[in-house]
């Protein structure tokens, strides 16, 4: 293998490690009996579920009604938790398909885990829409399907229609492009099984054996699904912000809305990404895969995610004023000094400001300071969701039908409930499937490794300025 | 789990350096390797088993093709001849309302279609359990296996001074 060892990159395995030690951390929470901390954290994600559950029945029960949706602010809390949902999805397939394409090592420790959260964001996104429906099973007719109204088919003119197909295609291709990266990694754990364990992880792998042209078939595979993930994950959420930019309504009619949309996206899913990765390295001992080098890289993508946000915000300001239009100017000078200037300031503050400390070093590596600031963004960017959905109603044209909407308890109880939806599937991931791309990071370990300490080890120091040749046999 | 009624003669190394050595040997030899197994993906294997490149990227765009013709034709069909409507005053045919919907439909189309392609021609798939020589494979060694059936004993004699010389932690046999 030719195997360069850049002299600025910091390694991302850390400790001596042999493929052997590597199977060994990343299998054992997967075979160990749960921990103390676990269980209280399921628990804790299975109550916020069972409300969750409870909300929706609710809902579906009593009516839309329990909202406080009006004439005027028909989209609330739910349409902002599926913005919310949908944007934190983003990031796990930004450091699989995007960081793939670009031959970035340091998203093996993190894409397996970032992908499973892609999938249950997404999952929790799906919901919203339809429980917005209110009467669920109307969900039906948003499909194009033969009928005997005719057949009267859907309008295929309508963003939300668009909206339809994003959501399930990405969801689809994620969950294959997961899954088909956590095929062999399910065959490890099933070898080194006994008993219904075995059994179990024999159906989940498949029938994986390791052969070489399967590992040829699998690596094309992943790179041309990464190749389609990358527009797909664009096309998303830019599609959902045209659910918003295709209206007539001032403060959404903007062509800038499909950049910033992705780039707030990526920005609240990183955050995410964050949150669990530092609970999960510490309670998993995974500090020496997903390391500092991989949450100051992360933190990267924030700041300059953040930043492209900040100056979203500040055109839209801008080119509100520049325009020369009434109502424009009214909408943003309503989305700042208006009855919910508060929720504004909160998007400001979170999302533009406080990641600014990320320009300092010693701030980028603080896991204190990291976790701090990834829940932030995460509220900052539920801030934006709801500044740019409820604000925007609230003022509409007519004077007369202005309007206030604060959400009842049940909006607040499905929103609480859809993390426990989510942390709850998370858990089952974390406890079932190795959260580590275990195959991947065996692939980079002699290039990436800190101390490799095989049989044939070449030791490359890192502060060496050769490449370092083990031999000839350069990869393709 | 299905069997392959064969013999099967394997080596295994500990490392993939070794394992590339052994098969640049092996090719010069013309030995005939029945397969090679891995932990993960090493590069530099697929010339010295003389593997061409796989085509389920050209599987792949046909699929995506037949997505993009699928949408872009049905939506199209839908509102000029099905049921003609206008919607806010556009035209019966709106072509560039119909790029997202066609766009998504490609990359579902090809995704699904290389997904279920890759699973069955590796032969795998839910419920299937492929014959495998040893658990550690998808762990930390490096396997050769040969096909041993109808061979006589100098040519396994080769075959095992071949994997002694070449390095082979291991050497095993089994019926898979």
């Amino acid at each position: 293998m030719g195997a360069y060892v850049s002299p600025v990159r910091e390694p991302l395995i850390i400790g001596n490690k042999t493929y052997h030690q590597i199977t060994e951390d990343i299998c054992t929470p997967t075979e160990k009996t749960p921990t103390k901390q676990f269980v209280i954290g399921f628990i804790l994600a299975a109550t916020f579920l069972a409300l969750y559950v409870f909300s929706i029945t609710w809902t579906v029960w009593v009516g839309i009604g329990s909202w406080n949706l009006n004439r005027t602010i028909g989209w609330g809390w739910d349409i902002t938790n599926f913005v919310w949902w949908v944007g934190i999805g983003h990031a796990g397939t930004l450091i699989s398909a995007i960081l793939l394409l670009f031959r970035q090592k340091w998203r093996t420790g993190v894409n397996r885990a970032a992908e499973a959260m892609t999938i249950f964001a997404v999952i929790c996104a799906g919901q919203f829409p339809i429980i917005h429906m209110g009467r669920v099973w109307m969900a039906i007719f948003i499909f194009p399907y033969p009928n005997t109204r005719g057949p009267l088919w859907t309008n295929f003119n309508s963003p939300l229609f668009w909206d339809v197909f994003a959501i399930s295609t990405y969801f689809t291709v994620s969950l294959l492009f997961w899954y088909t990266g956590l095929v062999p990694d399910f065959a490890t754990v099933r070898d080194r099984a006994s008993g219904w364990r075995r059994k179990l992880y024999s159906n989940l792998a498949f029938g994986w054996t390791g052969s070489a042209k399967h590992w040829q078939r699998w690596e094309s595979l992943s790179l041309v699904l990464a190749g389609l993930s990358t527009p797909l994950v664009l096309s998303v959420h830019t599609i959902v912000s045209f659910d918003f930019a295709t209206s007539v309504i001032p403060g959404w009619h903007t062509t800038i809305f499909p950049p910033y949309f992705v780039a707030g996206a990526i920005f609240s899913g990183f955050a995410m990404v964050q949150t669990l990765m530092l609970v999960c390295r510490k309670t998993m001992k995974l500090e020496d895969y997903i390391t500092l080098e991989h949450i100051e890289s992360m933190n990267k993508v924030i700041l300059l995610t953040g930043t492209i946000v900040g100056v979203a915000y500040l055109t839209e300001l801008f080119i509100a004023w520049y325009s020369g239009y009434l109502y424009e100017q009214f909408a943003f000078y309503n989305r700042v000094f208006g009855p919910y200037w508060w929720s504004y300031f909160g998007m400001m503050g979170c999302n533009v400001i406080s990641p600014q400390i990320f320009w300092v070093k010693k701030f980028r590596r603080s896991i204190f300071i990291t976790f701090f600031m990834s829940i932030f963004i995460n509220i900052g960017m539920w801030f934006e969701r709801f500044v740019i959905i409820a604000t925007t109603l609230a003022r509409d044209y007519l004077p007369s039908s202005w309007s206030y909407y604060s959400p009842t308890w049940v909006e607040i109880c499905l929103f609480l409930g859809s993390l426990g939806l989510f942390f709850t599937c998370f858990l089952i991931f974390a406890r079932f499937a190795p959260v580590v791309a275990i195959a991947e990071i065996k692939s980079i370990l002699k290039t990436a490794g800190d101390n490799y300490i095989g049989p044939n080890a070449v030791h490359a120091p890192h502060h060496d300025t050769h490449s370092v040749e083990e031999d000839n046999h350069s990869h393709h | 789990m299905r069997s392959l009624n064969k013999n099967i003669l394997f080596g295994l190394y500990n490392d993939e350096n070794e394992l590339l050595g052994a098969l640049d040997k092996a090719r010069k030899a013309h030995l005939d390797i029945f397969d090679v197994y891995t932990p993960f993906p090493v590069h530099g294997l697929d010339p010295l088993l003389g593997l061409s490149e796989s085509r389920l990227h050209e599987a792949g765009f046909v699929f995506g093709l037949t997505g993009t013709m699928t949408a872009f034709g049905f939506m199209s069909w839908a509102f000029v001849k099905d049921w003609p409507i206008i919607f806010g005053g556009k035209p019966y045919w709106p072509a560039p309302s119909f790029i997202p919907v066609t766009f998504e439909l490609t990359v579902l189309f090809a995704a699904i279609g290389m997904v279920v392609s890759f699973y069955t021609v590796c032969g795998m798939g839910p419920g299937i359990k492929n014959p495998t020589l040893d658990d550690r494979i998808t762990d930390d060694k490096f396997c050769i296996a040969f096909d041993t059936s109808g061979l006589n004993s100098n040519e396994l004699n080769d075959l095992n001074s071949f994997l002694t010389s070449t390095g082979a932690s291991e050497i095993h046999t089994k019926y898979i």
